[in-house]
């Protein structure tokens, strides 16, 4: 059954149509692999899902219920957890602060959320830095500490936003361990992504939209090889 | 307990202290210092810890007051019964007031709750029928003797600060501070920043409720223009949170000893010593000095906080490493 439907999603910015009737369904236990150019949607789309702002038109389906018009925060409530493509630490909280108020969600007293915050940063890598300040990290930390603190919600779906870029090859390959150890432990992962290493590699299934429109979907043999794919990622051929 | 030993010696002092110190005007300053500390604690809740910046402590101060106060002129209840109401009717204001101004951020909350004290000082001048306007409020005082008011203040100022300290170190001061430090990623996680917000500013109004309340029954007069002061509340409570220490537990009650004090040096140009000083040195330059300080005491006070947040952004008590520093360099 899938877990998350998006049925002819739009999103309007004034003229400006950056999300065109999308529909996709992703499979509970999947990697679903989100791919198209820069300033294609894919964050648009992320932020439709979690309603950071409200869909124009179309329906949003979590676990078969409507969750269009719910609140961000509801919306965490059943079990969607996200990063952001900018990262968005708690700066002058520690790294350990952080996930602890991610804890509070499920776990109401201090004690308890402390020791799910604990399992959290031990589970992602990040228990040396549990007493940083999370304005003090690198990016690659930071990143891990978005995917940390999302995981503390205990998300049945997770969205990744671009939490590889900018990271250097050793750091690729412990975030790539990372998202597989995450999708073993029963999450579903929706990932939008640059790097073609990361998507091609871990994706199930990857979906590909240009200008707010899908262009392709499949598996990521079958959409590396659709010529529209290539045309939207490398132009037209020259002249011919 | 150990980390809270030199606020509980502090503590003990106090309780002691108006037996020591009997002039009524120094009781009357401590008085004072008390119902900053109040006041700049509640203020820190709401701005310091989640974020919210507001210049409306004022509304919720005259709301207390006048509350305490015309239940005592109309209705002949005992102005004590308005300290707990008070707190109560200041909170039922920061509702709709919250539901007003928590979807504007940063800046424009701000502005929104500078509305706030404006709009409750035009109602209370307006209304006359209820509130008597300009006249003002004048009740009968319960106590000739400071000291009642003395212990009241004292308990209101230690039982905001352990309120805050409670706060702090559970899952609400955790879902304050998230809402400071970023509203997006709060929301993320889970957190009703709406709801959270609304929670912080409720605890804000009934701590700034319950010190306008406690002015009328001590001061036993109030009008519009003294208890929805702009500047003699809303700022003053931004300023005492700010020199002390924005966003720490001890920093509005440092803060207000600070201020009160600088207030008071000014006003009365150094308690009189400035006068004394230019007479004994037989006018000319000192008279001078004297003359201005004391006429344009307002801004001299203002010149010199300017200083102290420059020199010390995160307050006395933010910045108190800083300062230990400086002194042992010197």
């Amino acid at each position: 059954m899938a877990i998350l439907e998006l049925h002819e999603v739009s999103k309007n910015f004034g003229g400006l149509r950056a999300v065109d009737h999308v529909s996709l369904a992703v499979e509970a236990g999947e990697i679903f692999g989100l791919i198209g150019p820069n300033g294609s949607g894919k964050t648009t789309i992320f932020n439709l899902i979690s309603h950071v702002y409200p869909a124009s038109d179309g329906r949003v389906v979590f676990q078969g219920q409507d969750i269009t018009s719910l609140k961000t925060f509801q919306i965490c409530g059943l079990g969607v957890g996200r990063t952001f493509q900018v990262v968005k630490p708690l700066k002058r909280m520690t790294v350990l602060d952080n996930v602890i108020a991610s804890a509070f969600l499920r776990h109401g007293t201090m004690k308890d959320a402390r020791a799910q915050a604990e399992k959290w940063l031990d589970f992602c890598g990040l228990t040396p830095f549990a007493s940083h300040l999370a304005r003090g990290l690198s990016i690659a930390s930071r990143k891990r500490l978005e995917i940390t603190r999302a995981m503390a919600t205990e998300p049945k779906l997770l969205l990744l936003d671009e939490t590889a870029a900018g990271l250097n090859p050793g750091e690729l390959d412990e975030a790539i361990a990372l998202i597989l150890k995450i999708r073993s432990s029963g999450v579903t992962i929706v990932i939008v992504e640059h790097i073609m290493k990361v998507i091609m590699s871990i994706s199930d299934r990857i979906h590909c939209i240009n200008h707010g429109q899908t262009i392709a979907q499949g598996t990521p043999q079958e959409v590396a090889r659709d010529s529209k794919v290539i045309e939207a990622y490398l132009g037209h051929g020259g002249g011919n | 307990m150990r980390e809270h030993r030199i606020p509980l010696i502090i503590l003990a002092g106090l309780l002691v202290l108006p037996l020591v110190v009997r002039e009524p005007y120094y009781q009357h300053l401590l008085i004072l210092v008390l119902l900053w500390v109040t006041i700049g604690t509640g203020w820190n809740l709401l701005a310091g810890y989640t974020g919210q910046v507001s210049f409306g402590a004022a509304g919720f101060f005259g709301v207390g007051a006048y509350t305490a106060g015309l239940l005592s002129h109309h209705l002949g209840i005992s102005a004590w019964w308005g300290m707990a109401l008070g707190g109560l009717v200041a909170m039922v204001i920061a509702f709709p007031f919250g539901w007003i101004t928590f979807p504007l951020r940063g800046a424009y909350f701000a502005l929104g709750s500078l509305a706030l004290g404006e709009v409750m000082r035009q109602v209370a001048t307006s209304w006359e029928s209820l509130t008597e306007g300009m006249v003002g409020i004048l009740i009968m005082q319960t106590f000739i003797s400071k000291l009642p008011y003395y212990y009241v203040a004292l308990a209101l100022a230690v039982g905001s600060i352990v309120l805050v300290h409670l706060v702090t170190r559970s899952k609400l001061g955790y879902y304050f501070v998230s809402i400071r430090e970023d509203q997006d990623a709060a929301a993320s996680i889970g957190i009703n920043t709406t709801k959270y917000k609304m929670v912080s500013l409720a605890m804000h109004a009934f701590l700034t409720g319950m010190a306008g309340a406690l002015y009328m029954n001590y001061m036993g007069f109030i009008d519009p223009h003294v208890v929805f002061s702009l500047h003699d509340i809303s700022i003053m409570a931004i300023l005492v949170a700010i020199v002390g220490g924005v966003g720490t537990l001890y920093g509005p009650a440092v803060g207000a000893l600070i201020m009160v004090a600088l207030q008071e040096i000014f006003r009365t140009a150094g308690f009189g010593g400035l006068k004394a000083l230019s007479d004994a040195m037989g006018g000319g330059f000192m008279t001078v000095v004297t003359k201005y300080v004391s006429q344009a005491h307002v801004l001299a006070f203002g010149i010199l906080v300017v200083v102290v947040i420059m020199s010390l952004p995160n307050g006395v008590v933010g910045d108190w490493a800083r300062i230990k520093r400086v002194f042992k360099r010197g």
